[in-house]
């Protein structure tokens, strides 16, 4: 009764607006952009909205990533939900899990009769978002990947040689030495420790991170990143943090600040922190290939992707549809898509969006924007470089990061902390399995 | 003895009670009771399919040795942050009760950071112990301090701690500095005349004066502990470092927004409710003994 009232006198409005375009469907499109990323949706949306007049889309900011789905959920429950909601990659799991709420991309794109051609996207991209068999349930939107960003002035200042071989982590150990030696008070630090430092790391070296294929097998996965590589990376990096060369400034990005201040000399984050440091930084930087471990048999593999994608959720009018399949599909082209890359840092999604940059000779002009795409792009996935589909994965990312601070901090060692882990998630992961059965 | 007013009638006592009970019944029974519902099922995030279990929420929340370190946290938090907004409200209320002059000027500037939302002065106090460009860090360093709240728990509860209390100091102050100038000039006259310095005075007539109000303060501020200082930690530990300030009403959010674990979210709701209205009870049966109206 209450919805009823409301949503009549809100729905006033918008029901009388359309009479004045009558041909123009409208098309939600919820997103987690502000700042300059969101002034660039805003440009795409404008483009795709001027280049024909059967829809209209309205792209409205919903929040960081996780208030975004939280939106996108609520609206479902109440019925209001949009055509289009952006979800952030560990949100992945979550979406696919809920077979009735969202309409998954093959199947949109197989009923509005478009265009669409899977094998254009490219694989350790498009993976994170497939199922098994190779079906498409969400179109890949922003991607990027971690790197290693040098700040050469402090590797310089440190006497330590700026082109220096950083390409695995002995060879990181060794220059970390040197940096310390040579006065440097933030030799190392890092953003989004779980993804790069366990996630990454796991698909880099080709070990799993959860058992079931990363659970795109399953939702009867469990955890598997306490195993000897990943245990060894992180005492390694514990090690490191307690004499002090290795800084931890926080959970999220807190570490690009110190970076692009110029208070550390190296810092593993995304690549799509391009932007900000070509904007901030004062001193030469450079973009490096993640390191690996030198003698892990496999390694480097490829890195997977971070990120968002969007999802069609259900419960629209077929005519609506059309316009999200033409939507997406505008969204993948190689123009719109190379710019977005060349814009941002975040990797094209399809081939020929690459080819398009290389071809424009972004990649010469700009040295070390390609890395990324090389890195994730060298090798072709297996099942622990393709992506993780776990449930409840936002909330198992909380868990590594308070057990990685306890290694940080000192209080465990590795092995405990990793175990830790890897046993508080998998009780996440049962009560995902039951509450999705 | 005793005057009564009474209504002719029930149509004008209900008229009047009636808006009050229905937005009771609205904003709180009705959500609370919804609570009390979901926290027997395990529902997906979407709504679409929910399974009865009965106390399996609750089993696993109290069989889960994180959530258990939790109510200790809360305790320690709620504790820390009830003594730290009182004990300084009542000092300086103590102070502007005693002013002759620019009392108001005084009164003024110390209501001001009540005004303040929690969130944002979060974001303030996060702002000036940053470990990087944090102007009291900065300090810290100089003397010889490496505050890095970031990997000490000791230091992020403590800040969040100060980070809560602040505003709520000023809450308290007006509280504090109202009872104070109820208290009869004559009694302490009195007290004055026969010999007793000030703080005898204190200890002996006012703070026993004052019992009604630190008691009213004592439930509401433990209150607030409890439940509103969710914006505090949000911005400046998110819990961590490790669990070191993960209350259960950032548990609450976490679980429920962050993990979309609906089910156990409502469970540790509804503990909170009963934690919250035991301690009330507690403090009602306990403490008010001691109080003096």
């Amino acid at each position: 009764m209450k919805n009823s009232v409301f949503g009549a006198v809100l729905a006033g409005p918008v029901l009388l607006a359309p009479y004045a375009a009558m041909a123009e469907t409208e098309i939600q499109f919820w997103h987690a952009f502000t700042g300059r990323l969101g002034d660039l949706v805003a440009e795409q949306v404008d483009t795709f909205n001027n280049s024909q007049d059967a829809y209209k889309v309205v792209a409205s900011h919903k929040g960081n990533y996780s208030e975004t789905l939280n939106a996108g959920i609520a609206a479902f429950r109440a019925g209001e939900q949009p055509q289009i909601l952006m979800v952030f990659e560990v949100g992945t799991a979550t979406m696919m899990a809920a077979k009735g709420a969202v309409k998954p991309v093959y199947e949109l794109m197989a009923d509005a009769g478009a265009d669409f051609d899977p094998d254009a996207y490219i694989g350790a991209v498009k993976g994170y978002y497939t199922t098994e068999d190779g079906q498409m349930l969400s179109l890949p939107f922003n991607s990027s990947t971690p790197v290693l960003w040098v700040n050469r002035d402090a590797l310089a200042a440190a006497g330590v040689d700026p082109d220096a071989d950083l390409s695995t982590w002995q060879k990181v150990g060794e220059v970390l030495e040197q940096l310390k030696a040579g006065g440097e008070d933030c030799p190392l630090t890092t953003a989004w420790q779980s993804w790069i430092h366990l996630e990454n790391l796991s698909a880099y070296h080709n070990v799993p991170f959860a058992s079931k294929d990363n659970g795109f097998g399953g939702l009867d996965t469990e955890l598997t990143f306490n195993g000897p590589l990943q245990v060894q990376h992180i005492q390694t990096m514990g090690d490191w943090a307690k004499d002090g060369k290795f800084i931890y400034a926080g959970r999220r990005n807190e570490g690009g600040a110190n970076f692009r201040a110029g208070d550390c000399a190296l810092f593993t984050e995304s690549s799509a922190g391009y932007a900000g440091i070509k904007a901030e930084a004062q001193f030469d930087f450079a973009v490096r290939p993640l390191p690996y471990w030198e003698g892990v048999e496999g390694a480097p593999q490829n890195t997977i992707i971070g990120g968002a994608s969007l999802w069609v959720m259900q419960g629209h009018e077929a005519e609506e549809y059309k316009g999200v399949a033409a939507f997406l599909n505008f969204l993948s082209s190689a123009e719109i898509q190379a710019k977005w890359h060349q814009d941002t840092g975040y990797l094209p999604i399809t081939v020929a969006a690459g080819e398009l940059t290389r071809a424009e000779g972004f990649y010469d002009a700009n040295p070390g924007t390609d890395v990324a795409v090389i890195q994730m792009t060298a090798n072709q996935p297996t099942a622990n470089s393709k992506g993780l589909r776990l449930g409840s994965f936002d909330q198992i990312r909380g868990i590594i990061d308070e057990e990685l601070e306890a290694v940080w901090a000192g209080d465990k060692t590795a092995q405990e902390a990793l175990d830790s882990a890897v046993g508080r998630g998998n009780q996440l992961l049962r009560r995902f399995e039951q509450a999705n059965r | 003895m005793e005057k009564r007013v009474t209504f002719q009638g029930w149509l004008l006592p209900l008229c009047l009670i009636t808006p009050q009970v229905v937005i009771s019944a609205v904003f709180f029974f009705y959500p609370a009771a919804q609570a009390v519902w979901q926290s027997l099922y395990l529902p997906d995030p979407f709504g679409l399919s929910s399974r009865f279990v009965g106390m399996g929420n609750f089993e696993y929340l109290l069989s889960d040795p994180y959530y258990r370190t939790a109510i200790g946290t809360t305790a320690v938090f709620s504790g820390l942050v009830t003594l730290v907004s009182m004990v300084p409200a009542l000092f300086l209320a103590v102070l502007a009760d005693r002013l002759i002059k620019g009392a108001g000027t005084y009164r003024t500037l110390l209501i001001w950071p009540y005004a303040v939302a929690p969130a944002v002065a979060g974001v303030l106090w996060l702002f000036m112990f940053n470990t990087r460009i944090g102007v009291v860090a900065w300090y810290l360093g100089q003397l010889g301090y490496d505050w890095n709240h970031v990997l000490n728990g000791a230091e992020a509860m403590g800040l969040v701690v100060v980070a809560s209390s602040w505003g709520r100091i000023s809450y308290n102050f007006l509280f504090f500095f109202a009872a104070l100038q109820a208290v009869p000039r004559s009694v302490i006259e009195a007290a004055a005349i026969d010999g007793a310095r000030f703080w005898r005075r204190f200890f002996t007539i006012v703070l026993p004066l004052l019992s009604p109000t630190t008691f009213f303060l004592l439930v509401v501020n433990v209150v607030y502990a409890f439940f509103e200082t969710f914006g505090v930690i949000h911005t400046i530990t998110s819990g961590g470092p490790q669990q070191a300030t993960t209350i259960l009403v950032y548990k609450v959010y976490a679980d429920g927004f962050v993990g979309q674990d609906l089910g156990s979210s409502s469970a540790q709701s509804v503990i909170l409710l009963i934690i919250v209205g035991l301690l009330t009870v507690l403090q009602f049966k306990v403490i008010e003994k001691r109080v003096h109206y």
